[in-house]
């Protein structure tokens, strides 16, 4: 079998099998080895795209060029480090009587589901199967938002359902709109919603129909990413779900509805004259930037600000990929990668912080370092790399996207340097006494995994200081097919 | 329109307005059991819509798709949705947060501005079905408007899908739908959307006594 069918196959399989064979001793166990095998298939597809060039599978219903694939492999390498984190962080909880055993079935099962649905939207070829796939995706990260039952958790998830469903209905009429205007091009071929179609008659899409039409799939799918104004579910889903929930849906959630603008924001491009797309994402990440900004010193709770946070830099994204070019292009999906293996990191090492401390507020966590100095350094590092501290990586894309718009866009620059600060501050302030300071903690009755969250960092700070060559090509490709 | 529109299409054009009334309808309706019904009824006649299309253009998939829809949105979803209502002794009365008349007139302007927007579209477009993309755009917009005014779970999801119902006569009315893979695939995601919120309203109403949303109202930035 080849590694692409293998990607999708295991967690499909792995999914159902851990919802027959229930919560027993091994079971998480099963749960990392379906993740590895996911990331190991996940990795042979990206040798063998990057040794071959784009390629089909099923018939055209699926493509991966060098764009996706690494979207690819970054999904799978993040779900392969949450599975492991998640081991001990769950046994924790079921310990302290949060959660009981048909729930982490219940969790097990739905977070395979979850990569599979996100493979299939980074893979897929139609857009249509796109957007089934991420309204998938909704689905089956709704209940494990209210995995706790309690009265918190449950509103988060209705929010999360009601404010994502209503913003992918709106990217359904966009995505129906597309075809509308692919379809007086195409013909009834059926062929009218493949990406690779399209994008050989982009140039001959209707203009009023396409302005339309990206409008529709920017506040959909916007609203998935967590773009304002439309953000109001994102902190709460983070805050009230259990931590590897929160560490993927900011890692990879996100990105896989920015991904899906991205290639839609191609056939606009082409279709729109003037930069209309790429002038109204840089409008819609502005105002998500200064939003989050100025929201983060009011937070109490401490994933609640992690989540502001991934809102802060998903506007920022969003603005450098508006900005279109080479340059930036490049500059965000650097950010993209940096910023899913820190957020995840951070949340890996907020889960344990708050675990042996009993509590997400803010004031009463204090000396971490004094409880677990890794966890404790975790934190630190974590916050300063999100930050954008040289030399982590997260500082290079910052300052690449920082530059671009100084050249090409200088007005625009005191609001980025302005919200930046704004964030910088409020995160920085309230970390720092939470990591030092007296603390009188328990110990946990499971050691907590703290490799991942300590191999995520030693790769933000490696690409931070130096990018491999292959890596560079990498993200030139993409950012030279992203236009 | 000119007076030499063929039958078909002025039939297209009766189950629109028909599908556009009931939105309205739903908007003034206060009682849960009546709503569900009345959603039911928009499906069918986006059924009717569908099958008059299918065969006034000889399109198989849209027999199909008429075919999908009467199943899911005219039998199966009402049918989820009334056995829900009786098992969690749903109170009849539908709280509204803003007054009937005056929901029905932000509407009214809501349907202007949908056919507003449509019209520079639905002139591009060749179909016999083309004139009833801007009703299609009214009923997604009143569905939303509806979530936003209810204050009852259940309320809000019956807005949801009334939302979907719009989407389909907006696929079915620019483009004579989409492909068939994706219809399947979007019947599943609401298929499954309302069996998870089965579950999500059992527990919500274990958690709150209620199916109020009102009571969820606590997670705020201060």
């Amino acid at each position: 079998m080849d590694f692409f069918v293998l990607m999708l196959v295991i967690p499909l399989v792995s999914g159902a099998l851990l919802t027959v064979v229930g919560e027993r001793d091994w079971a998480p166990n099963l749960n990392i080895i379906a993740s590895l095998g996911t990331f190991l298939a996940a990795a042979g597809l990206t040798v063998e795209i990057v040794a071959n060039g784009p390629r089909f599978a099923f018939g055209e219903q699926f493509f991966i060029d060098s764009l996706n694939v690494f979207f690819v492999a970054l999904t799978a390498f993040v779900g392969l480090s949450t599975s492991i984190f998640s081991g001990p962080y769950m046994k924790n909880e079921r310990e302290h009587g949060k959660l009981s055993a048909p729930r982490l079935r219940l969790y097990k099962s739905m977070f395979q589901l979850f990569m599979f649905t996100m493979l299939v939207a980074l893979t897929t070829n139609n857009l249509g199967i796109l957007w089934v796939a991420m309204e998938a995706a909704t689905l089956t990260t709704v209940l494990l938002v209210s995995l706790y039952r309690t009265p918190a958790s449950l509103e988060a998830a209705w929010k999360y359902f009601i404010l994502c469903g209503v913003g992918i209905a709106q990217a359904l009429f966009g995505t129906i709109l597309l075809y509308f205007a692919a379809e007086r091009v195409l013909g009834e071929t059926g062929n009218a919603l493949l990406w690779t179609h399209l994008v050989e008659v982009k140039g001959q899409l209707e203009p009023t129909i396409m302005v339309l039409s990206f409008i529709f799939l920017l506040v959909g799918y916007g609203t998935k990413v967590g773009l304002a104004p439309l953000h109001n579910w994102l902190p709460d889903a983070h805050a009230e779900g259990p931590t590897p929930v929160s560490a993927v849906l900011s890692g990879l959630l996100l990105n896989v509805a920015l991904y899906a603008i991205l290639r839609c924001k191609v056939l606009a491009d082409g279709a729109i004259p003037g930069g209309f797309a790429g002038n109204l994402m840089m409008g819609f990440g502005l105002l998500t930037l200064v939003v989050a900004a100025f929201f983060l010193s009011r937070q109490k709770d401490i994933k609640r600000m992690f989540a502001y946070s991934s809102i802060e830099h998903m506007g920022l994204i969003t603005f450098a990929f508006g900005m279109g070019g080479a340059v930036a292009n490049f500059a965000g999906l650097l950010h993209m990668t940096m910023h899913s293996l820190t957020k995840s990191a951070i949340f890996f090492a907020v889960g344990h912080a708050a675990q042996k401390t009993g509590t997400q507020v803010m004031e009463d966590i204090r000396g971490l370092i004094r409880i677990n100095p890794l966890i404790g350094w975790g934190l630190m590092l974590g916050t300063l790399a999100i930050l954008g501290m040289p030399p982590f990586g997260v500082f290079a894309s910052e300052f690449m996207i920082l530059t671009h718009a100084m050249k090409h866009h200088p007005w625009a620059t005191p609001i980025l340097l302005l919200a930046l600060g704004v964030a910088f501050a409020a995160i920085f302030g309230k970390v720092q006494p939470m990591v030092f300071g007296e603390t009188h903690a328990k110990r946990l009755p499971h050691a907590p995994a703290i490799t991942p969250v300590f191999v995520h960092l030693a790769i933000v700070l490696m690409l931070g200081l130096y990018i491999p060559p292959y890596l560079t090509r990498w993200f030139h490709e993409a950012a030279r097919m992203l236009g | 329109m000119s007076a030499t529109m063929p039958i078909s299409a002025q039939l297209i054009n009766l189950f629109a307005s028909v599908i556009l009334l009931l939105a309205f309808a739903m908007l003034a309706q206060r009682r849960v059991l009546t709503l569900i019904n009345l959603f039911a009824l928009q499906g069918l006649a986006l059924c009717l819509a569908t099958l008059v299309a299918a065969v006034s253009t000889g399109q198989t998939h849209l027999y199909y798709s008429a075919g999908l829809t009467l199943v899911l949105k005219v039998l199966l979803l009402p049918w989820i949705l009334h056995r829900l209502v009786r098992k969690l002794n749903v109170k009849s009365e539908v709280e509204a947060l803003i007054n009937i008349p005056a929901t029905m007139l932000v509407g009214i302007v809501l349907v202007m501005v949908a056919f507003n927007v449509a019209l520079p579209i639905s002139e591009l477009s060749q179909t016999i079905t083309r004139g009833t993309l801007g009703i299609a755009l009214a009923v997604v917009l009143l569905a939303f408007l509806m979530m936003i005014t209810r204050q009852k779970a259940i309320t809000q999801v019956v807005g949801f899908l009334s939302m979907e119902n719009g989407l389909f006569l907006a696929a079915t009315s620019a483009t004579y739908g989409m492909p068939m893979v994706v219809e399947l695939g979007i019947a599943l995601d609401v298929l499954v959307g309302v069996i998870i919120l089965g579950v999500f309203f059992f527990q919500i109403r274990d958690q709150f006594d209620s199916l109020d949303i009102r009571h969820m109202e606590n997670l705020k930035d201060n």
